[in-house]
């Protein structure tokens, strides 16, 4: 595996299989008889943290200490230096605090790539989220939580359908989900308003709808993304509630979906735009198992970047 | 290349073991076995059934020390493998580890802090087919298939049926 951790083509599909087997084993022995593993005792991991978070910061602190390492949480809000000024500062300054792991979310897309790539820093690099562009452990949850519930998919997801709906454009998490779930061979179908469909979606591996009613009975995954009002500069739809009756999961369209079916929403949920609070909370919802999943999946890829042997990387000042 | 223990003698050595587990432990109350994964595992599995046969069953489980090793930094990282601890616990129980072969004893430190992280048994003791030497810490086994004196350079080779297609142990010398 690489150094870093900015992008799932940072993995192949065999190690990402790896990164869930090894997230199984731990929550085997994790959840069961050791809570507390010294696997990382010694070593520092740094959330870096340019933009608000509540699950993916408390998630990775958690996966941290569970294996024993040195949490150190830096929360960048309120500074207003220029992006690229204050990152190569901060990078310095983790470096002079001997970080070994840097878990960072900037609004900047590629941030993360910038941090690993600038040798201000010898530590690994994650990419909690990096403006518009990727969430890569977010991807390995989701995968985590959609091969607990279909067991049948434990090596490949051929055959499995995903459709992933809603605010595509902006989202970090359906582009890191696309890339993991098409190459493990799933069958994926974007459903959006044309206005929130990417230009360059023609190059991915994936189908295209702008009717959510027709794709629900052909799917075994909905995956609803939130309407990310906070990057929404100008109009991409008309009003909130016009959004809602088309792509909202509201409790008829979630009995039109299969049996088998989940639900799956990275959070936070707009409750009443794209998710009712009776879809949120129905049984098909798997929301809360991904939370508690990304504890594991996180431990797991903190494993496989710091668990070995020391890495030692070139560093320019 | 030679061999040091066929199909046999390693079927011997193991019912030898089970017979040596039930006299030590006065029988087989609160006895658990845990083997260390790979091979470790089967060989656990395999005493298991010389117990059954023998006497009654024990639970069996199996322990994966990865996570508790002291050189970990010093290797890429490595997959793990499966642990499951048997239903009735692991407190106050009599726990025999199970391993293929003791060399340094570092393995077992690691097990031992695995098993202090779960729980509080009444003894840990430890079995292996075949004990080769050249300890590195103040560790020795209960149960010993076979005492193989070795020279540092050579490496013990342990294959089993249920992942190799056949028993044996060889010792293969080094460079």
């Amino acid at each position: 595996m690489n150094k870093h951790l900015l992008s799932i083509n940072d993995l192949s599909a065999e190690e990402a299989i790896e990164i869930l087997n090894t997230a199984s084993e731990l929550a085997k022995i994790s959840d069961g008889p050791m809570k507390k593993l010294p696997t990382l005792r010694g070593r520092t991991v740094v959330n870096l943290f340019f933009e608000d978070s509540t699950r993916t910061r408390i998630s990775f602190e958690s996966a941290a200490k569970r294996l024993s390492a040195d949490v150190i949480n830096f929360s960048a809000k309120g500074s207003s230096v220029s992006k690229g000024e204050s990152l190569k500062d901060t990078a310095q300054t983790l470096q002079a605090m001997g970080a070994d792991a840097v878990v960072i979310r900037h609004g900047a897309s590629g941030a993360a790539q910038r941090l690993a790539d600038s040798g201000w820093i010898s530590a690994s690099v994650i990419n909690a989220g990096d403006g518009t562009h990727e969430h890569p452990t977010q991807a390995l949850l989701d995968a985590y939580t959609i091969r607990s519930k279909f067991p049948e998919f434990n090596r490949s997801f051929k055959g499995l359908r995903v459709a992933i709906v809603g605010d595509i454009l902006h989202s970090r998490v359906a582009r890191s989900n696309v890339l993991l779930l098409t190459k493990l061979g799933a069958t994926v179908t974007l459903v959006a308003p044309p206005t929130l469909i990417p230009v360059g979606v023609v190059d991915w591996n994936v189908k295209v709808s702008y009717d959510l009613d027709s794709t629900l009975k052909d799917i075994d995954v909905l995956m609803m993304l939130r309407v990310q009002s906070e990057r929404m500069a100008n109009s991409f739809f008309p009003s909130e509630r016009e959004y809602s009756r088309g792509y909202g999961l509201d409790i008829t369209r979630l009995s039109a979906l299969n049996p088998n079916a989940i639900v799956m929403h990275p959070g936070p949920m707009n409750r009443g735009l794209e998710i009712s609070a009776e879809s949120a909370d129905s049984h098909k919802s798997v929301v809360l198992a991904q939370v508690s999943n990304g504890v594991l999946v996180r431990m797991a890829v903190l494993y496989q970047l710091l668990g070995g042997a020391a890495l030692t990387g070139e560093v320019s000042v | 290349m030679a061999t040091v223990l066929d199909a046999g003698e390693i079927g011997r050595a193991l019912k030898r073991i089970a017979h040596e587990i039930i006299e030590h432990n006065h029988g087989l109350e609160s006895v658990v076995l845990l083997g260390i994964p790979t091979r470790g595992a089967f060989l656990g599995e395999r005493i298991g059934q010389f117990l059954k046969d023998i006497q009654s069953p024990v639970p069996v489980g199996t322990l994966d020390i990865t996570l508790h090793r002291d050189d970990l930094r010093m290797r890429p990282p490595r997959p793990l493998l499966p642990t499951l601890i048997p239903s009735g616990g692991i407190e106050g129980k009599h726990i025999v580890l199970v391993d293929d072969v003791l060399y340094s004893g570092r393995t077992i430190r690691a097990a031992l802090d695995a098993i202090g992280e779960i729980g509080r048994p009444a003894t840990v003791q430890l079995a292996v087919l075949v004990d080769r030497g050249h300890r590195q810490l103040p560790i020795r086994a209960d149960y010993v298939g076979k005492n193989i004196p070795t020279a540092a350079s050579e490496s013990v080779k342990v294959s089993l049926e249920e992942i190799d297609g056949k028993d044996c142990v060889e010792i293969i010398s080094g460079a």
